[in-house]
């Protein structure tokens, strides 16, 4: 263990986290955790349990047992709300846009800002929409058409610029780069790599090892509900990791790396039998 | 001529609705000899489309959050009889007959009750999750038992003095003086509003529109108010009318002093201080923007924290008080109140705010296309009744423009909802 990061204390823990559904174990004793300025990709197949973990922490489930750390200190998250107020936010798949307002309406939605009469002040939600899109795509030209006029990559940025409106210190995407082109995914990619120098931490989810490699520090892989490791992305090959997705195994010149939880590591603190 | 109307940021379909509206007068004042654009029917006009213009403002909001009402035209029947019976029956047991106070409480119970009756329809929609259509469709009917069973039938007649001014008619106007301070507020209004709008644009060094399309903007929607305000005053009162009238004042009766113009119909007044109101709520109010936001993508305004159950409620509620205004305007109209009030009247106010362009998808329609949108509808009936067609062809001639007005929602949205494409 020698990333520079784990010299800083992390974000968020989220330790021995277990929850079920009628009976089936969607999360069975996964812990992970994410540093300031890192990106950590959660990978796995549909139905891993990856999107249960992620809606814990984001407030749209709640775990039947486990802890969240949040800057060292034990946090409830009940609802998106708490989730909202430790500054974790989520950017949905869907994008969560309103599709017919334009890019500052979206960003303010919820919280817009208000003259000293009680109405909206759309210049004023206009010039900090440019101010924060201009910071994160300098190209960004159309604030006046609705949304629905945006190419995939232009949402994603308002998208993620009403997420650090909210002045998030925590990222959730999922599956960021889902039905985006090539160079979209390109301009997704450059604006992750911004946050992170911006000292965020982020969580990327995906099924898609492709989408998220190169843009990781960290991978966290789960299948059938328990983690099979946490690997640094510089130490593995596509090939190590999408063993680990389909396998559920840990690469043999790794296993001594395998995270705390992991289905086959050594000494793991869950003994649970695999089902 | 695109180009130079998204320079002047003019509405493409605002334009073409106009145009539509301009064929529709020309081509009936034609057809009637020179008789459909003259001040005596722009006033008649004005009138008949308060009621449903009032309307379609509210079921603007409820089209664009994704749902409908189809009780409006019931819910105004049962208003009105309410309305009736507290005027005649209840409130002169209190006053003396045309006390004052007798209009205004008649009101403003009759807005109540229909903030009640839209509110309950709107828990059934938002929190029982019964789909608005079912919940209006049933409202529809009980709505209009209900409007029965009031007076079990009976006509209400005759109305408070002074409540009989809401519906226009011979002393129902504001007269000429008047008028002519309403235009030139308006335009005072008008000019302000660009004045403030450019500088506030200026001060935070966004692209305003070049100076020559203010001006242009500014002169046209400034001529159209001094062109409605000098037609509505050319019309001027019957002879017997104006004769009584000057001597009640005793003013001698000569041919000049008997040109009296009506000037504003109190129901115009109604239905352009209903629309400012609500275009002020839609435009610069958080309930205009969630109400939007709704129905561009209600798992988003969810998300965000909106109460969207909360809001369907409100919404709901804010058509049956617009309905209670409405109910007000035609009973008061036709000087009496019967169950039958309104009926069919769900139909035209959806045709209206269609035409208007409020796009049945939800999420798009404004308040301003909605009242074209009436007057659209409005001249067509009375246009065909101007030339003696038959009620039966007019039902059916309205019946083919709604279908036309959402085939050609669907043909222009695809278009046009793209300002790029």
């Amino acid at each position: 263990m020698t990333d520079p990061n784990m010299t800083k204390d992390p974000l968020v823990e989220m330790h021995d986290i277990h929850v079920s559904f009628g009976g089936v174990k969607a999360v069975d004793g996964v812990s992970i955790d994410l540093y300031p300025g890192e990106v950590v990709g959660v990978l796995g197949h549909n139905g891993a349990g990856k999107s249960t973990l992620i809606k814990i922490l984001s407030g749209a489930y709640q775990a039947d047992s486990g802890k969240i750390i949040v800057d060292g200190k034990e946090a409830k998250i009940e609802n998106a709300r708490d989730a909202r107020d430790n500054n974790i936010e989520t950017i949905y798949q869907n994008l969560a846009l309103a599709d017919n307002l334009d890019a500052a309406q979206n960003l303010f939605l919820g919280r817009e800002v208000t003259d000293k009469f009680g109405f909206l002040d759309d210049a004023a939600m206009e010039h900090k929409a440019r101010e924060v899109l201009h910071r994160l795509n300098p190209n960004f030209k159309k604030f006046t058409s609705p949304v629905s006029a945006l190419s995939g990559g232009q949402r994603q940025s308002v998208a993620i610029a009403r997420a650090l409106l909210f002045e998030a210190r925590v990222l959730i995407m999922d599956e960021p780069c889902a039905a985006l082109g090539v160079h979209e995914t390109k301009m997704v990619g450059e604006l992750i790599d911004q946050l992170k120098r911006e000292g965020l931490g982020i969580l990327l989810i995906s099924h898609d090892l492709h989408d998220v490699f190169d843009l990781s520090d960290r991978l966290h892989v789960m299948k059938n509900g328990k983690l099979v490791g946490s690997v640094r992305t510089e130490d593995v090959t596509h090939d190590d990791v999408l063993g680990m997705i389909i396998l559920g195994k840990m690469p043999e010149h790794l296993l001594h790396l395998a995270g705390p939880g992991a289905t086959n590591a050594t000494g793991a603190s869950n003994g649970a039998p695999n089902s | 001529m695109s180009r130079l109307l998204s320079k002047m940021e003019v509405d493409r379909r605002l334009v073409g609705l106009a145009v539509v509206l301009l064929i529709i007068w020309v081509g009936f004042d034609i057809a009637s000899g020179g008789r459909f654009i003259t001040p005596r029917n722009i006033f008649n006009l004005s009138v008949q489309t308060a009621s449903v213009a009032v309307m379609a403002c509210g079921m603007v909001l409820i089209i664009v959050t994704r749902h409908i009402d189809l009780s409006v035209g019931a819910v105004l029947g049962v208003l009105a009889m309410i309305m009736g019976v507290v005027q005649t029956d209840f409130l002169p047991q209190f006053f003396d007959y045309n006390h004052p106070m007798t209009w205004i409480l008649t009101l403003l119970i009759g807005i109540g009750i229909g903030a009640l009756i839209g509110g309950i329809q709107g828990v059934a929609v938002g929190y029982l999750g019964v789909p608005a259509f079912i919940v209006t469709l049933g409202g529809l009917l009980v709505w209009r038992g209900a409007a029965w069973w009031v007076t079990q039938g009976r006509t209400v007649a005759p109305l408070d003095h002074n409540f009989i001014l809401l519906g226009g008619g011979i002393e129902g106007t504001i007269g000429a003086t008047w008028s002519w301070i309403v235009a030139l507020l308006a335009i005072v209004a008008i000019i302000y509003a660009a004045i403030m709008e450019r500088r506030r644009r200026l001060s935070f060094e966004f692209p305003v529109k070049p100076i020559w399309a203010e001006y242009t903007n500014a002169l046209i929607k400034a001529g159209l108010v001094l062109i409605v305000i000098a037609t509505l005053n050319a019309y001027h009162l019957p002879t017997r009318a104006a004769e009584r009238l000057l001597e009640n004042k005793g003013i001698p009766v000569t041919p000049e002093n008997l040109q009296i113009s009506h000037g504003i119909p109190i129901p115009l007044l109604i239905v352009a201080l209903v629309a400012i109101i609500l275009t002020v709520v839609v435009k610069r109010t958080r309930f205009g923007r969630y109400v939007f936001a709704m129905g561009g993508n209600p798992q988003a305004a969810e998300l965000a924290g909106i109460n969207v159950k909360r809001m369907t409620v409100a919404v709901f509620a804010l058509m049956g008080v617009l309905c209670a205004i409405s109910a007000a305007i035609s009973s008061a109209r036709l000087q009496s109140a019967g169950n039958d009030l309104g009926t069919l009247d769900e139909l035209r106010v959806i045709a209206a705010v269609v035409i208007g362009g409020t796009s049945l998808a939800g999420g798009l329609g404004t308040i301003y296309g909605a009242l074209i949108g009436a007057l659209v509808m409005q001249s067509l009936q009375s246009g065909m009744a101007l030339l003696g067609v038959d009620t039966s062809l007019q039902s059916i001639v309205i019946g083919l423009v709604l279908v036309l007005a959402v085939f050609s929602d669907k043909y222009f949205h695809r278009r046009y909802s793209d300002p790029t494409a």
